[in-house]
């Protein structure tokens, strides 16, 4: 018997890619709390990235009086590379652990609010892992524009603010394939970040009994 | 009474469920005894706060009692699995609430193919089923409506249509006209009556609403926890007829 009822009850991978689409485009607003927090943390380390990475690309081709003068600007060179300090290091990872609470809490929220229509869902058939399927592809689509967005916004302001202290040599060694690696590779951060955040409360609200998520006030 | 001939497709055995509330026990059902025949309309009445909805839980396999059995077509519900559960709440019976439930980011029609598309079903055939059931319950042309959009009326009427749509055997309605006017009201009570004689759905409604008692086969009435009194159809309209 389990066999047969196994392939009634489904839920395919396209309609949770539709209904989680729908749910993060009718609740725009709620969405871009939680994905604002995640752009703004990703930002920041796409700042620091990018910004090392322009310095790099620039390096050798650049005369020695603007080299003093980036030296002199409080950027240093480690084994003959820029790169993250110490310091730059904490940073990161400070804001890092900053949004994954924001996001949490964001996700709790949300989730929460959500309460209702996931006891809906159960009634109506769905098993533990639809729930959770659908809150982790949500959590993928803004970790993906989050990402993208805040990566963007850190790269555009990292080459604006060298370009203003050394001028046009920053827009003539600007490394672009350095930049589209960091902007994939903050993207897949803010990706993985998000579903750090998503999946204990999303968890949590799958194993609720039907009864007990319907009883929830909205 | 033969209980060899009509087969039970509820039976309940000693149910009692309590809340935990801080440290307080609230005892809101105390052993609930009773079996619900195929194709029968039963009411279950009683005042508010008498552990109506907390039946209607067990009974829709929603919630676990915290002792006594659940028999859903004589299997216990405690015994199955995640699969099985979601399958008898997806195929075999259809809930309709006081308060609607219909998923607000959803539309008319995505709300009543849900059901079908966790069975299984393909689009054309889901699509073509919900549009039939939107038409049986009056609302085809308000299909791609969501329900902030409907009426109170409208959304019940909805949500009666998703009940429908696997064709399930039980039809759980807690208050379906609690917030509902009264002509609404009764047009879901008759279409819930319709269904119930041309399909030969079983339907089981908690309710406090007199105008359940007319199309009932029987009415449980619940007070405090508790079964206070059964009574048949026939002598229904005998106690209806003496009030009026
Ligand atoms: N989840 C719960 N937690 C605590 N108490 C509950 C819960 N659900 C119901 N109760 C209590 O159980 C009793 C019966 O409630 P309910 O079944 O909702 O009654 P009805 O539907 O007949 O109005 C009430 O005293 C109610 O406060
Ligand atoms: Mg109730």
């Amino acid at each position: 018997m389990a066999d047969s009822v196994r392939r009634q009850v489904v839920l395919p991978w396209g309609q949770v890619i539709k209904i989680s689409f729908n749910s993060i485009k009718v609740r725009l607003f709620r969405s871009l709390v939680t994905t604002m927090t995640l752009a703004l943390a990703i930002a920041f380390v796409s700042y620091t990235w990018s910004g090392y990475e322009i310095l790099n690309a620039m390096w050798p081709n650049i005369d020695a009086s603007l080299q003093d003068r980036i030296i002199a600007g409080g950027y240093e060179q480690f084994e003959g590379t820029f790169g993250t300090s110490a310091k730059d290091r904490w940073l990161v990872i400070l804001s890092l652990l900053v949004c994954v609470v924001g996001i949490v809490n964001a996700q709790l929220m949300a989730v929460t609010e959500r309460f209702r229509e996931i006891g809906t869902f159960k009634c109506l058939g769905a098993l533990d892992s639809f729930v959770v399927r659908i809150f982790v592809v949500e959590a993928v689509y803004q970790g993906l524009f989050g990402g993208f967005a805040g990566s963007l916004l850190g790269l555009v302001v990292s080459t604006l603010t060298l370009a203003l202290k050394f001028g046009w040599p920053v827009f003539i060694h600007w490394p672009l394939a350095g930049m589209l690696l960091t902007l994939v590779g903050a993207t897949l951060l803010a990706v993985f970040l998000s579903l750090t955040g998503v999946i204990y409360p999303a968890l949590v609200a799958a194993r609720m009994e039907p009864a007990v998520a319907l009883r929830t006030e909205q | 009474m033969d209980q060899g001939y009509v087969h039970n497709v509820v039976r309940l055995f000693e149910v009692t469920k309590v809340f935990k509330l801080g440290s307080n026990l609230v005892e809101a059902l105390k052993g609930i005894d009773f079996a619900i025949k195929t194709g029968e309309y039963l009411s279950i009445m009683g005042p508010s706060g008498s552990g109506k909805s907390t039946l209607f839980n067990m009974i829709g396999a929603l919630d676990k009692p915290t002792t006594g059995k659940v028999f859903i077509d004589e299997v216990d519900v405690a015994q199955l699995d995640a699969y099985e559960l979601a399958w008898l709440r997806c195929r075999k019976i259809g809930y309709i609430f006081q308060t609607f439930n219909l998923i607000q980011v959803m539309t008319a029609i995505e709300n009543v193919t849900l059901p079908m598309i966790f069975a299984g079903m393909h689009r054309e055939e889901y699509m073509d089923k919900g549009m039939e059931l939107l038409k049986l319950v009056g609302l085809a042309e308000r299909y791609n409506h969501k329900p902030s959009e409907l009426s109170g009326g409208q959304q019940q009427r909805v949500a009666v249509a998703r009940a429908l749509a696997n064709d399930p055997a039980i039809i759980l309605a807690d208050e379906p006209t609690g917030n509902l006017d009264l002509s609404t009201g009764e047009e879901i009570i008759n279409l819930l009556k319709q269904l119930s004689v041309q399909r030969n759905v079983t339907i089981i409604s908690a309710t406090h609403d007199i105008k359940m008692l007319n199309v009932s086969d029987r009415v449980v009435w619940i007070r405090d926890g508790r079964i206070d009194r059964v009574e048949e159809r026939d002598k229904l309209k005998i106690s209806v007829g003496e009030v009026a």
